[in-house]
């Protein structure tokens, strides 16, 4: 089976069984982003069709959940916290940095597919801000240095 | 303004019984419980600044530049959003409120490009007034800032372009997409400063689910949304108010001109048909009208093969006149006829069968209704005592269940389509009846058919004497209704009639194909949901049977009490324009205006009188009696007023075979359609925007079509017609079309209360429209029907299989119909924009009946019946049932009615299109007929070619 074929079957499959539900809408494209990483662009036209929805409306409330992901996601995906001690501890430029040095911006990935970039609001590390996860990993006190030099790393990683 | 736009009240009027007074600014208002205190405020002219409101949809209170003040209450409201109270003292305007209104619009106008002096939308921009409104000055945001000015246009759809940096995102086009139109086409992507209008899954409207309604272009307040030809030639100026030309709802329009040049065409909000609604034909395909193939010269000549020669009117009316007289003094006084259209606007109707009654002296008038909606006529005159629709659309605002049966009102007839798709969002139920899915069957958002019952093609009378077989033996009939407004004894025989277990829907199902038990279901829905109301078209009409479907129809109406009210009755959706006015108008050969029979002596009387002539008593030949008299040698000559016979009729080579034979073809039209390939006379038509008249829509409204430029060749259709009377001997001195309406109205009961003073005046008028009815008769039968004793007639529908059946050489049914963007034979929308979306006819056939010939999407494949063959591209669609085909037929290459058979109505002879037995193949090339006919139009053209530009 080709690949698209089994996403496509996967996408119906989970749209079928949750459908009956009210408010299946969000239910459906959880389980999709949880099963596939992502809610790809062709599954729109099926949940639309199943939950007698247009392609637009799936697609209104896709795009305003920035948990959903219409792309799949990097390889590896970089959370980079926003939250208050993050911001006073000068995460801003930090995010500028990191953007750049991606040239992606949230929600992005980059082209090779290797990352994915996506804020979080306070990692619980509030102490050692600013602070970003990657995987399970997660890195106090970042600066524009210490994150070119994790990324080289797990660049040669991945 | 001078273009007299129309008021927007911000939110939509509310029905309620009980009446709120309050004040507002000091002064006093009442209104109904449940209207915005907006709406209040704008019915006594306090107009309150506004945005994200607009009076065609629901409010939604994002923009917050409507705030105002409540006495007693804390904080500042929305109007749009607050209800009327009792007792409310309200504020609009202080020093508090023009402060935040200001900050708002300031917040606004910093991320809009302040281009207004080259705006196309200058002069007739929301946010334009509103800044103007609350006064706003100076704007302290950096306009350096992150802002949306260099986003870009989306042109893609043809008729309007979406420019985002003048976007506001009030989100009206999206209420509008989803609340007016029902497509749901468009969202907000995003939020916040990132959220912006996305059609679909944020593409171009063209590759969206749009189908280019424009109710979007309507509600957007700026220029973000606008049409081309606003962009392309500038703000109209002034605006008539007239009727759309192309199908049986009638959308009430203003023509938007800028001097003698239709800039516009924009719904208008008083339409009792539309409500301020339109379709991309209405709104945007009127191109045809100045299209360069229009022939504006009349053009005669002796013979088909010989060039066309322009000519003046006056000789080529008396050429006309004289070739017709010839012909008569030859081969008799019936040997010539005339044939109107469903198209033009009942006083030319009207007028075109006096000229056969009294000009001609004989009956040989018919109207091309015959093709489509004969029946309802007849089945609906049989039992009801009228022949015509019993509701007006609104009804179905009213309807608990709906039932369509062989029609599909999202294409064929939008804007009540869109109608019923909120009224089945709002929650009635549905049952389709139809070989194949149409959209209503699960493709509209928010709308789902409880049951769609599949029925095989040609079997519409045992599936409705099933459902009637249901109410009856389940007793689901209404008793009350049956004794007190019906013949009794028809009904009594008719019980036992459909009680016989030949008509259950366990029997019936081999037949149809219809799972008995959807049959039951869909019979107990539709009796007892509350208000039951049936909607049908020419899946029903266009059938052997057809007469007897129709009356089917009646008989479970009556039966189940569902006539006489709102949100019921029986109604017919008429495919063209004006196929019920031009019915009304006499244009059939047996019946005189009103559906009065000839043979009647005291209407004929009636018009002899008037007319000054003595009329003949008996039938006249209808269609295709006219064809095979034609092919007989006995009928010679033809009067065609904007109808495309040679494309349209079935049997197309039966037809061409007739046209060949006649020695006079006079043909009235705007394009050298394809019957005047045939005509030895070609007399320029005007269109619809080049003259006064009216139009009878599908729920019998009287609406006025308005002249808004002057006749590109010189005169009106109904003066050429009056030419032609008076050189034929007959006299006919009219100087307005008003002047035919009085004398219809002075001749028919029906219509003795109508005039042009009345329907300027309310707009429109449905018929019956006399004393008891001064102002029209919106529900007909209210208390007893229209037939001589008042009460409904049941008649008994034996189900006879029709002729046409499978074989093993053709073993495939082909049925026919037709699509949004284009407009039956498509003379008019081909010479569009609407090509956009329908560039040719394809043949829709189910894969498992594709797979079996071999056959892949876009193959190019051969369709054969007993009459003929032609060439389609294939379309793979699981829309229809294996073993049926579907056809549009808006392209007369594609010879669709070449496959059509002569087969026709019992009753009325309306020709069986629905039905015809075929055999499909892949094939390399164009079939016989098309070959011969391109050759044969190539030539015609040609012909014309030399006879306009050699002198
Ligand atoms: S396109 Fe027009 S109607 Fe739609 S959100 Fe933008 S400004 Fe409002
Ligand atoms: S033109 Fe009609 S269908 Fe298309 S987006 Fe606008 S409202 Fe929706
Ligand atoms: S074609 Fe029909 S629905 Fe469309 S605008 Fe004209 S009358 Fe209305
Ligand atoms: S704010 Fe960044 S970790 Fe808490
Ligand atoms: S008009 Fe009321 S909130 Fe926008």
């Amino acid at each position: 089976m080709t690949e698209t074929v089994s996403t496509q079957s996967t996408v119906k499959e989970i749209t079928r069984a949750l459908k009956h539900k009210p408010g299946a809408l969000l239910p459906i494209l959880h389980d999709i982003q949880h099963a596939l990483g992502y809610i790809p662009a062709d599954s729109i036209p099926v949940i639309a069709s199943e939950l007698q929805l247009s392609r637009a409306e799936v697609h209104g409330v896709i795009s305003f959940y920035h948990y959903f992901r219409e792309t799949p996601p990097g390889k590896q995906t970089i959370h980079l916290c926003r939250a208050e001690s993050c911001q006073a501890m000068g995460s801003k430029k930090l995010e500028e940095h990191v953007k750049a040095k991606l040239s992606i911006d949230y929600h992005e990935t980059t082209p090779d597919g290797k990352f994915s970039l996506e804020p979080v609001y306070c990692l619980g590390m509030c102490s050692c801000s600013p602070s970003m996860q990657i995987g399970n990993d997660v890195y106090g006190r970042v600066s524009n240095e210490s994150f070119d030099s994790v990324i080289d790393e797990r660049e040669a990683l991945s | 303004m001078s273009l007299n736009k129309e008021k927007d009240f911000g939110t939509p009027a509310r029905e309620a019984d009980t009446l709120v007074t309050l004040e507002i600014d000091g002064f006093q208002v009442t209104a109904p419980a449940g209207t915005s205190v907006m709406r209040a405020a704008a019915g006594i002219g306090i107009d309150i600044p506004k945005l994200c409101a607009t009076d065609s949809i629901e409010p939604f209170g994002s923009c917050r530049l409507c705030v105002v003040q409540i006495e007693g209450a804390r904080g500042m409201p929305a109007s749009c959003t607050t209800p009327v109270a009792e007792g409310m003292k309200i504020v609009t305007q202080n020093k508090r409120l023009a402060h935040v209104r200001r900050g708002i619009m300031e917040l606004y106008i910093s991320d809009h490009p302040l281009d207004c002096l080259t705006c196309s939308a200058n002069g007739d921009c929301e946010l334009q007034d509103m800044a103007g409104a609350v006064g706003l000055r100076e704007i302290r945001y950096n306009p350096q800032g992150k802002n949306h000015l260099q986003a870009i246009k989306d042109e893609s759809n043809p008729y309007f372009s979406f420019d985002p940096s003048k976007c506001i995102v009030c989100s009206r086009c999206v209420r509008a997409c989803e609340e007016t139109q029902g497509t749901f086409a468009l969202t907000i992507d995003g939020r916040g400063f990132d959220s912006k209008v996305s059609p679909g899954q944020n593409e171009a409207f063209m590759d969206s689910e749009c189908v280019s309604c424009g109710a979007c272009v309507q509600a957007c307040p700026t220029a973000a949304l606008m049409e081309k030809s606003v962009i392309e030639h500038g703000t109209p100026e002034h605006a008539t108010v007239t009727t759309c030309a192309y199908c049986g709802v009638g959308c009430s329009f203003r023509a938007e001109m800028k001097g003698d040049q239709l800039i516009r065409m924009v719904p208008h909000k008083d339409g009792k048909a539309n409500h301020g609604h339109s379709c991309v034909k209405g709104r945007f395909a009127f191109g045809y009208a100045t299209h360069k193939d229009r022939i504006t010269t009349p053009m005669i000549r002796k013979s088909i093969t010989d060039p066309w020669q322009e000519v003046g009117w006056e000789e080529a009316i008396n050429y006309a006149a004289s070739e017709l007289k010839r012909i008569q003094a030859q081969y008799g006084k019936d040997s010539i006829g005339g044939i109107t259209s469903s198209r033009c606007t009942n006083e030319e109707t009207y007028l075109v069968q006096k000229l056969v009654r009294a000009g001609f002296g004989n009956n040989n008038v018919d109207t091309c209704a015959r093709v489509c909606h004969s029946p309802t006529g007849y089945g609906l005159k049989q039992t009801f005592g009228e022949s015509s629709g019993t509701q007006n659309f609104d009804s179905v605002m009213k309807s608990d269940v709906i039932m369509v049966i062989g029609a599909n009102p999202t294409d064929g007839h939008p804007v009540f389509g869109s109608l019923m798709k909120k009224r089945l969002r709002q929650g009635a139920k549905l049952i389709v009846v139809d070989p194949r899915e149409i959209d209503l069957v699960k493709n509209s958002p928010h709308v789902k058919a409880d049951y769609h019952l599949k029925l095989r093609p040609g079997t519409n009378v045992a599936l409705i004497n099933a459902l009637g077989h249901v109410v009856v033996t389940e007793n689901l009939l209404d008793e009350v209704f049956i004794e007190e407004r019906c013949d009794t004894a028809a009904f009594a025989k008719w019980k036992i009639f459909i009680a016989d277990p030949r008509h259950a829907p366990e029997q019936a199902e081999a037949v149809t194909g219809v799972p008995a038990a959807d049959v039951r279901a869909a019979a107990r829905l539709y009796a007892t949901a509350g208000n039951g109301a049936i909607y049908y078209g020419l899946g029903v009409t266009e059938h052997s049977q057809g007469s007897t479907t129709v009356i089917g129809i009646a008989n479970l109406a009556m039966a189940t009490g569902n006539l006489g009210r709102e949100g019921v009755g029986v109604n017919p959706l008429r495919g063209q324009n004006n196929v019920q006015g031009s019915c009304d108008m006499g244009s059939f050969p047996h019946e005189f205006p009103g559906y009065r029979h000839v043979s009647d002596d005291d209407t004929r009387r009636l018009f002899e009188n008037d007319w000054n002539v003595i009329l003949e008593s008996e039938p006249g030949l209808r269609i295709p009696n006219m064809f095979d008299a034609a092919s007989d040698g006995t009928f010679m000559g033809l009067y065609v007023e904007g109808e495309d016979i040679a494309q349209s009729d079935p049997d197309i080579q039966h037809v061409h075979h007739a046209l060949r034979s006649m020695e006079c073809v006079i043909v009235q039209d705007l394009f050298l359609n394809e019957t005047a390939k045939f005509a030895h006379v070609f007399l320029p038509g005007s269109s619809f925007l080049e003259k006064n008249g009216t139009f009878t829509n599908a729920e019998r409204r009287i609406s006025p079509v308005r002249k808004v430029m002057k006749p590109l060749a010189g005169y009106e259709d109904w003066q050429v017609t009056q030419l032609l009377a008076n050189a034929m001997g007959y006299p006919m001195n009219y100087s307005h079309p008003s002047q035919i309406m009085d004398e219809i109205a002075r001749l028919t009961p029906t219509f003795a209360g109508v005039s042009y003073e009345k329907i300027d005046r309310l707009g429109s008028i449905q018929w019956p429209c006399n004393e008891e009815n001064p102002a029209g008769t919106p529900t007909m039968h209210a208390h007893e029907f229209m037939r001589p004793n008042g009460k409904g007639l049941f008649m008994l529908t034996e189900y006879v299989a029709t002729e046409e059946r499978t074989t093993r050489m053709f073993p495939l049914i082909l049925t026919t119909g037709r699509i949004l963007s284009q407009y039956n034979v498509g003379a008019q929308t081909r010479r569009t924009e609407n090509v956009a979306w329908h560039a040719e006819d394809r043949l829709e056939i189910h894969p498992h009946d594709a797979e079996d010939r071999g056959i892949i999407d876009g193959d190019w494949v051969g369709i054969k019946s007993r009459s003929g063959e032609t060439v389609l591209r294939a379309l793979i669609s699981e829309r229809v049932q294996p073993g049926v085909v579907y056809t549009t037929f808006h392209f007369p290459e594609s010879g669709a009615n070449v496959i059509t058979t002569d087969n026709s109505d019992w009753a009325t002879n309306c020709p069986e299109y629905k039905v015809t037995p075929v055999q499909v193949s892949k094939v390399t090339q164009p079939s016989e007929w098309q070959k011969q006919y391109s050759d044969f139009s190539k030539q015609q053209l040609e012909l014309l070619e030399q006879g306009t530009h050699h002198a």
